[in-house]
């Protein structure tokens, strides 16, 4: 009887539990469960390094102050302190909050403040390297000369430490009287130029020899190869190299704050954190880096699957 | 494919208006003088690392203004290397050869040929219909008349209701149709076509051959038609050049009479099965002088 039971389940259940199955396989198959699983082991693991790394301070002062102590206190006060080693997640959820919902986006002590004033610099900065990267790969792609001449040079020019080079190229722009956003731009422009040449040289040459070869018995012009082949078909690298060019042109801008003593920037909040042992500020300032490099990363991305779609591709 | 439609009834008025009608292109043939193509001890050596390959030797061919010549052969006989000397997309390196009285690169700046790749090569971000019409914005037509244009040579292949499609909506061999419409469309007297439809299957090959004939005997355009296929060359030419590998080389010439509205059926008859045992016999003979 039992057994019987078990082996033919209700039709009704059986719908069910198929479409339980259906809706575990969807959210197995989709991003959703991976990347929830990843971040809760993640919170996890945080928590559990932020006791570890706190303790030996929170110990002490215990002792300190005379106090006896449990391990569960010990645990609470870890995740409690004003400049721990390691700040626990809730405390810079908190402290963003303070500081990009509850301050005013025109005070210094915003993160919104701050991060437009990076953002701004990344942006010019990406804009410029975007537009000399395209210009150095049309010129690789079109002569010859230029290939052999130039591309040793790009190559060449992203094996300088970006570090090392920051504070030279603030300080001979601030001789020549230019500050503020237009050295910090030059940085992340002397970053992110570098992807799109390389994509687009890459990108221009990707036509083949057939539909080049058809250009040819039209006898097209160089320009009308240009705009109706070679452009079209780069399209795909120019998107890839822009995603890798917007994240590290803001990595650019970030660093250009810190050997500047800039007043402001993300850069400027996190190193002005580590004067003062601010550790919760730096990590909010870091946060805040990284969700503004995923929005622009994802900004790009909207832009790919645009164009993607203009041009017609297969879905 | 379109299996509904019959060759016959592929060009309606729209496409015989974009086109020359038959009768006046055969007589402009015959008033025109001079051969379209011809090649004189023509040669083409590529300087490899391995040394020297000897691509064309000696070759002489004349193709007469609306002649359907087919260059057969095994892989490595030249058959597409000089075709692309006429495209003027390769360069002797010895001889002379004309087309159209001047040189190919002539030829090539005066856009006197349609060119049909052995894939057909549409740049995917293009529909179907600006494929047709990339010839034309690149000779400055005006949008109004390409795509009036685009129409009538879409119909004429059998792809009316494709225009706004993109490639990758379309078969194999709607695709090379689509690359045949795209080669007449700037309206060349001279279409040179290489193993068009080498990388479909047979089935739709026989229905394209019987489109192709049916297209050339209402333009009557010059093809020079470059294949594998003995079948393919022998019921869609009035001229079978025959070449042979190592160096390349013409080993026959063969000028069929066939009856201008055959259709696949024909190709059960004694004259067709006799001109194609030539072609064997002349692909033999090649073979066995390499070895």
């Amino acid at each position: 009887m039992t057994t019987d039971a078990q082996v033919t389940p209700a039709p009704a259940d059986a719908a069910q539990r198929g479409r339980l199955r259906a809706g575990l396989d969807r959210a197995v198959q989709g991003r959703a469960l991976p990347i929830a699983t990843v971040s809760l082991a993640i919170v996890l693991l945080w928590y559990a390094l932020a006791v570890w790394l706190n303790a030996d301070l929170q110990i002490n002062r215990f002792e300190r102050a005379d106090q006896s102590w449990t391990f569960g206190e010990l645990v609470l006060a870890t995740w409690a302190q004003d400049r721990p080693m390691l700040p626990a997640p809730h405390q810079i959820v908190a402290e963003l909050n303070k500081t990009v919902f509850q301050t005013g986006i025109t005070s210094v002590r915003s993160l919104v403040y701050h991060s437009w004033v990076t953002l701004s610099s990344t942006l010019a900065g990406f804009a410029i390297g975007t537009l000399l990267g395209i210009l150095l790969a049309v010129g690789i792609v079109h002569a010859r000369a230029l290939e052999k001449s130039l591309l040793p040079w790009i190559i060449s020019s992203q094996t300088v430490p970006i570090l090392a080079i920051a504070p030279m190229i603030v300080v001979v722009l601030g001789a020549i009287g230019l500050n503020g956003l237009i050295p910090k731009a030059v940085i992340s422009m002397y970053l992110c130029f570098f992807p799109v040449a390389i994509g687009m040289v890459k990108g221009l040459r990707a036509p083949d020899p057939l539909q080049m070869d058809l250009m040819r018995t039209y006898s097209a012009s160089r320009w009308q190869t240009f705009w109706m082949l070679r452009w079209p078909s780069s399209l795909p690298f120019l998107f890839a190299s822009l995603k890798v060019a917007i994240a590290i042109s803001l990595v650019g801008a970030i660093v250009a704050e810190l050997p500047t003593g800039a007043q402001a920037g993300l850069g400027a909040r996190m190193l002005a954190g580590s004067y003062y042992g601010q550790t919760i500020q730096i990590w909010s300032a870091l946060v805040a880096a990284s969700v503004l490099a995923a929005s622009l990363v994802g900004v790009v991305a909207l832009g790919e699957r645009w164009a993607h779609r203009r041009m017609g591709a297969q879905p | 494919m379109t299996p509904t439609a019959a060759p016959e009834a592929a060009p309606d008025a729209a496409a015989s208006e974009a086109v020359p009608a038959p009768s006046a292109a055969r007589a402009s043939a015959a008033a025109g003088g001079g051969p379209v193509v011809r090649t004189q001890k023509l040669s083409l050596t590529f300087q490899t690392a391995d040394g020297p390959v000897y691509a064309l030797s000696g070759i002489d061919l004349t193709v007469e203004e609306g002649d359907f010549v087919s260059l057969i052969g095994p892989s490595g006989c030249g058959k597409t290397t000089l075709l692309r000397v006429i495209a003027d997309l390769e360069q002797p390196t010895d001889g002379d050869i004309q087309v159209n009285g001047v040189t190919p690169h002539q030829a090539r700046l005066e856009r006197a040929y349609g060119y049909v790749f052995q894939a057909a090569a549409l740049y995917p971000w293009r529909t179907i219909e600006r494929n047709v019409t990339l010839p034309l914005e690149i000779m400055g037509v005006p949008q109004a008349e390409r795509r009036a244009r685009a129409a009538a040579y879409l119909e004429m292949v059998n792809l009316a209701g494709f225009a706004r499609k993109y490639p990758w909506q379309l078969s194999g061999g709607m695709q090379q149709r689509a690359s045949i419409a795209r080669a007449l469309c700037f309206d060349p007297d001279l279409l040179l076509m290489d193993e068009p439809f080498g990388a479909l299957d047979e089935i739709v090959r026989d229905h394209l051959n019987e489109q192709l004939l049916n297209l050339w005997n209402t333009t009557g355009k010059t093809v020079v038609f470059v294949t594998h296929s003995i079948s393919e060359a022998v019921f869609l030419s009035n001229k079978i050049v025959v070449m042979s590998p190592r160096p390349g080389r013409i080993a026959d010439v063969i000028e069929t009479d066939f009856p201008p509205d055959r259709d696949l059926d024909f190709r059960e008859t004694q004259a067709f099965i006799d001109v194609a045992h030539r072609v064997r016999m002349g692909l033999r003979q090649g073979i066995a002088d390499d070895d």
